[in-house]
């Protein structure tokens, strides 16, 4: 049974670990040094240390990027867990219990099936379909409707007070299906006996929905905040195909993704772009480290 | 249980020192009370779920409406029904447009991507869980850690490496990058996955004279089929809807575009030619593909992308 063993798992190992590594780890290693060079694409990247940090520091659109993945951190995953926690929780114990079993609302089946249909689109195709329905004049869905009703259009991504929360609405709208079916998995495993004992001790449902469900349910509401805090430090496809002007207008929706990209294959300053990913890299790895180290508390075991 | 349930609780309101007489007429109370919260609460609760099927549902719908739409009904009112089907504007978009040859591009791109990613994954994460040897241990981490970096901190080298590789604007460069990018949670949830397989069989197997090779594709393999499906369809969806390594990839020749980047390439050029009708045409074939197999697949497909989340 020993023959033979090396071989065969280097073998195995070879092909993945050779494009693993040409295509993901030395890009990745590479990043890190191109970051303190000054790079237009031509010749050698010259070595200038800390210098694009610095100039970093003082760009106004850096900022306004990293302000942006702030409100994004906060509103994206708040919103979508307040939603889909509620919606999880009609669904799954909202009817109130039928021969001893809880159960969902009527229809429970038909909007988990409805709600969750929006994970699997290509967010960039969302972008097209949400760039239609807030067209500015009667042909966009929302606009045609209250144009019809005599009010006056809302120019959802025109308007820079308004372009950042129009983009955050549609990818609420897009998470919280997800989230349903994720709270829902986590609900369906929590014992009928403890929401019978917490009925009969006259618990109202909402007492029940934060007492009972919430506590049992915390390690997958910590899950669903590192997944949406993960989502909103991207942002990408939706910004640069939805937002005007590709994180417009004027820099109100743009996004650190964005800029990358920008710098990088707009303006060749791949040496600059690098440091804005190294940027990136350092602020999601600060929110994952902060999020289990805040979150974690006792979980309940049942 | 329930009379000893009722009687604790009985004891446990004594303390409160409500008489006899009191405590029924309380628990009345209370039960309407909560029957008329419960009301309440469905009754809101209903209304949401419903405001949300219908906003879920909606853009969808009037999109494939206005696919058989010409301009001067896309711009009279949302809900006004299209005089005649107009299939002209699906032919314009499938054509003209190229949504034909997009999609084609994303299946074949999607369809190589997704069975290299599956076997050579697989594969690495076989021998990861299954056999000790030395830097196991550095291998698994390398590929685990993979799931911590943003793609966009490698953005501007991989298109460096992808060029002097001769592989820009190919669609075997995009397939072997999508491989490589997949593979850090296919290893992750495969070697987990393998780990929990029995190892009696394997071992009868071993005894019977069956190679290592031939062992992983006629026993492990097909033992581990169903987290093979999930994790499959995670890359499905996944490599289906990227967007920004096709566009850094596969900007300089249209011929080679995917679906994603081809439709946001529709919608702005739609702007300037106001082919309204054909823009909605497009979208709607890029939606459509997607509810026919969300219909078919759809207990799978969410098992499959929350698989991850749950572990």
């Amino acid at each position: 049974m020993r023959q033979g063993k090396y071989p065969f798992v280097i073998g195995f190992l070879a092909v993945p670990v050779t494009l693993y590594t040409v295509f993901v780890v030395s890009p990745y290693l590479q990043a890190f040094w191109l970051s303190m060079t000054e790079w237009r694409g031509i010749g050698a990247p010259r070595w200038i240390g800390f210098g694009n940090f610095e100039r970093l520091l003082s760009d106004e659109v850096f900022w306004k990027a990293v302000r942006h993945h702030g409100v994004l951190l906060l509103a994206l995953p708040l919103i979508t867990i307040a939603i889909a926690l509620f919606f999880a929780f009609m669904l799954n114990v909202g009817g109130g219990s039928r021969g001893g079993q809880r159960v969902g609302v009527r229809g429970s089946g038909f909007y988990r099936v409805v709600f969750f249909f929006p994970q699997v689109l290509a967010v960039a195709i969302i972008a097209v379909l949400f760039q239609m329905v807030y067209r500015p004049d009667e042909s966009g869905l929302i606009n045609g409707i209250l144009v019809k009703l005599g009010l006056e259009p809302v120019f959802f991504l025109i308007n820079p007070n308004l372009a950042l929360w129009s983009i955050i609405a549609v990818l609420v709208w897009q998470a919280v299906g997800f989230y349903v079916v994720l709270f829902s998995a986590g609900m369906a495993s929590i014992p009928t006996e403890i929401y019978e004992a917490a009925e009969l001790d006259g618990a109202s449902r909402v007492t029940m929905f934060f007492r009972v469900t919430i506590p049992l349910l915390w390690d997958t509401l910590q899950v669903a905040w590192v997944y949406l805090g993960i989502a909103a430090f991207d942002a990408f496809a939706i910004v640069a195909v939805l937002s005007v002007d590709s994180g417009g207008p004027d820099g109100a929706t743009t996004v650190l993704a964005m800029e990358i990209y920008r710098n990088a294959f707009v303006y060749s300053r791949y040496g600059y772009a690098s440091a804005m990913g190294v940027a990136l890299f350092f602020l999601t790895i600060t929110f994952a480290a902060l999020t289990l180290r805040v979150s974690r508390r006792e979980s309940v075991e049942y | 249980m329930g009379p000893q349930m009722t009687t604790t609780t009985k004891t446990r309101r004594a303390p409160a020192g409500r008489t006899g007489a009191e405590a029924p007429a309380r628990d009345a109370g209370r039960a309407r009370r909560t029957r008329s919260e419960v009301r309440v609460l469905a009754g809101l609760g209903h209304v949401a779920l419903a405001v949300w099927a219908v906003m879920v549902i909606a853009p969808i719908l009037w999109t494939f409406l206005a696919s058989f739409k010409n301009t001067t009904e896309i711009f009279s009112s949302p809900w006004t029904m299209p005089a005649e089907l107009r299939w002209e504007n699906w032919s314009r978009a499938w054509n003209e447009a190229r949504v034909g040859r997009y999609f084609i591009n994303s299946v074949i791109v999607v369809g190589f991507g997704v069975a290299g990613t599956m076997l050579f994954g697989s594969m690495a994460a076989y021998v990861l869980a299954r056999y000790r040897f030395v830097g196991n241990r550095f291998f698994y981490f390398l590929f685990v850690s993979g799931l911590a970096f943003p793609v966009f901190l490698a953005l501007v080298p991989l298109f460096k490496v992808v060029e002097n590789l001769h592989l820009l604007n190919t669609h075997t460069g995009v397939v072997l990058v999508y491989i490589a990018y997949s593979l850090p949670f296919t290893v992750f949830f495969l070697a987990a996955f393998f780990k929990t397989l029995p190892t009696s069989v394997a071992e009868a197997g071993m005894i019977d004279g069956c190679s290592h090779t031939r062992l992983f594709f006629q026993v492990m393999l097909p033992m581990a089929r169903p987290g093979l499906i999930s994790v499959g369809i995670f890359n499905v969806i996944g490599q289906w809807s990227q967007y920004q390594l096709p566009l850094v990839l596969l900007a300089g020749d249209k011929d080679k575009w995917v679906l994603t980047q081809g439709i946001a390439d529709i919608s702005v050029s739609a702007g300037y030619e106001a082919d309204w009708a054909g823009l909605f045409a497009a979208l709607s074939m890029a939606i459509l593909p997607m509810i026919v197999v969300y219909a078919i697949f759809q207990r799978q497909i969410q098992s499959g992308l929350t698989a991850g989340a749950v572990k």
